[in-house]
């Protein structure tokens, strides 16, 4: 599949009025998608009179690190930063792995039941979550995990297999068969031939659903919410929000200063992810 | 050459636009290897590789569900809790639910608001994948990076945003409207007091967050269409209104499935945006959706266990057309 076709664009070249009126409209739509997220970051940096003004302050010059330095001042955010780490370091260990292996068993093996898990993890993401918290909370609580990183760690493996066994699936599907026989032909057992000529191949599926869980587990709200009831096991968004009420209509930039600091990691995620993404497209591009 | 599956796949959770062909593994492996060697390994095998992937799914969401739906036609109050047996009262539960005009009301808010939601996704993400295939190098880059932002940024993150962006002593929006709009009644105006209102900005910020999903997956799929298709069409006179509607869009059919049924679900169960802005100050019961009613239910567990099932049936309902289709075409 050759990613992105040049085609398109050189033919909207051609009609060149056009073609610049989209183009505005594409940086104009793109404007509004980021408008959000400067003003997080714009007000992070403005001192509470700036926000409070009648006019908005567009542009953070003059601004001020006391908005950050609040924050950092806050003991909940490090508690906070401790529990989101632990939470979603354990989450995306145990789920790669063991959605890997069931990958593998999907895409490697025919055996009888195949089709009935495959539909199983189709069905099981139709399920709202959001109708189930009650019932994981209670199920949690009767084991005595409720408040503790390991039973919300358990409800957001749940969450988080079913989608990272299929995306799995088409990347060790895509790795052809032959390639294993053939090294199996010369003499490789079948699990050598896996581990030495497929498994390197299926790095960057491994990558892509590891920060597929990664945001899914480090942005997740609702389990968090039901599930870390005590102010000391709170995590990131748990924290944010505590914030906000803590300090509604009086300070937004520090809100926007914790929005901004719990946004980095995800933001250079998504930027790492970019670059790849541009970099295949344009690969893509001279192949033609 | 395989560099540009693998990372634009990094971006776009392989929803199946093309079933990946399952390499038949097994039957040539028994031809390489008599199968009498090792039998019960190699029969075990996947199953063992299955198991750690079912035990949580099993335990954090099967069992979940098996008991909620067992407690949704069962009394469970703070008797049960201290290890009373639970009565059962068959479908009281739900006779009670669905007897209250109120809970009906939730469910047609509800569905309303997914239907409407999953509709503007659709569209805005469509007509910008689209207008991205149009575009110079330059302003589709701007626009992906922009999406990427939108879309990587942790909800909560978003949720404060926009809870800034709309307050109503120093929101820029109302600034925006009272000043260079000059609609000075908007000067003071608070946008969660009224359900209206509220659903409005609970739709502009859930729109805002899922169409970059939209629409990198269909512009993935757009890609697909093979250009010799277009360039025919184009010499045989075809638009370029035409092709897309005619040739492109059909042709992605199968990812505007998958992406459409994603909403839909997504949309029914919205519930982070919709408890945010409650605390935020709005009027809780005016304004609850299916998510956040069963929420506010928690303390009685069994009516809060045949609300989410009644939700979950609700969901399958929305869904059945497309889950057909879907098996019908794809699995």
């Amino acid at each position: 599949m050759s990613a992105a076709r040049p085609a398109p664009a050189a033919s909207a070249r051609r009609g060149s009025t056009g073609a610049r009126l989209l183009g505005a409209l594409a940086v104009l739509v793109a404007l509004v998608w980021i408008f959000p997220i400067y003003w997080m970051v714009n007000s992070a940096f403005l001192p509470t009179n700036a926000l409070r003004r009648p006019e908005p302050t567009f542009l953070p010059f003059g601004g001020t690190l006391s908005n950050f330095t609040n924050v950092f001042r806050d003991p909940g955010f490090f508690d906070a930063i401790k529990v989101s780490l632990a939470v979603t370091g354990i989450t995306l260990a145990v789920a790669i792995l063991f959605a890997f292996l069931g990958a593998l068993a999907i895409s490697r093996f025919r055996f009888r039941g195949r089709k009935s898990f495959i539909v199983t993890i189709l069905v099981v993401q139709m399920i709202p979550a959001e109708g189930l918290f009650i019932s994981q909370y209670h199920m949690l609580d009767t084991w005595g995990l409720v408040n503790a990183v390991l039973g919300l760690t358990i409800v957001y493996v749940a969450a988080i297999l079913p989608f990272t066994v299929w995306m799995l699936r088409g990347f060790v599907a895509g790795v052809p068969m032959e390639l294993e026989e053939a090294g199996m032909m010369d003499g490789l057992s079948r699990t050598g031939a896996f581990f030495r000529i497929t498994f390197p191949l299926l790095a960057p599926g491994l990558v892509a659903s590891g920060v597929y869980g990664f945001l899914q587990a480090w942005n997740e709200y609702t389990l968090a919410l039901v599930v870390m009831t005590d102010p000391g096991q709170r995590t990131l968004p748990l924290w944010l929000q505590g914030l906000v009420e803590a300090n509604k209509a009086t300070d937004w930039g520090v809100v926007m200063a914790g929005a901004t600091l719990i946004s980095v990691p995800v933001i250079v995620f998504f930027l790492v992810v970019q670059k790849r993404m541009s970099a295949g497209l344009v690969s893509g591009a001279v192949k033609g | 050459m395989s560099a540009p599956r693998t990372s634009s796949s990094t971006v776009l959770p392989p929803v199946p636009p093309r079933a990946p062909i399952v390499a038949p593994a097994a039957p040539e492996a028994a031809v390489r290897r008599p199968p009498r060697r090792r039998p019960i390994r190699a029969r075990l095998g996947p199953y063992l590789l299955l198991v750690p992937a079912l035990i949580p799914i099993a335990v954090g969401l099967g069992y979940p569900l098996v008991r909620q739906f067992v407690l949704s036609f069962q009394e469970y109050g703070l008797a049960q809790q201290f290890g009373q047996p639970a009565e059962w009262v068959g479908l009281r539960n739900y006779a009670e639910l669905l007897s209250d005009p109120y809970v009906w009301g939730v469910i047609a808010r509800s569905i309303a608001f997914c239907l409407v939601n999953a509709a503007l996704t659709m569209a805005v993400g469509i007509a910008l994948a689209v207008l991205m295939t149009r575009v110079g190098r330059a302003a589709r880059i701007t626009l992906q990076v922009g999406l990427l932002l939108a879309w990587g940024t942790p909800v909560l993150a978003t949720m404060t945003v926009w809870q800034w962006l709309f307050d109503s002593q120093y929101g820029v929006i109302n600034w925006l409207l009272a000043e260079p709009l000059g609609a000075e009644g908007m000067r003071q105006h608070s946008w969660i007091i009224e359900p209206a209102s509220f659903y409005f900005v609970a739709t502009v910020i859930v729109v805002w967050m899922s169409v970059p999903f939209v629409v990198f997956t269909v512009y993935a799929g757009l890609l697909q269409v093979p250009e010799e298709c277009m360039e025919a069409a184009q010499l045989d006179g075809a638009n370029a209104w035409q092709r897309l509607r005619y040739l492109s869009l059909p042709m992605v059919k199968p990812v505007l499935l998958v992406v459409g049924l994603l909403q839909v679900i997504w949309d029914l169960r919205v519930f982070t945006q919709i408890y945010v802005l409650q605390r935020a100050g709005a009027p809780t019961r005016e304004t609850h959706l299916l998510g956040t009613f069963i929420y506010s239910l928690s303390k009685e567990f069994s009516l809060a266990g045949a609300m989410a099932t009644i939700m979950l049936v609700i969901t399958l309902a929305l869904t059945v057309f497309y889950i057909r289709r879907m098996l019908r075409d794809d699995v």
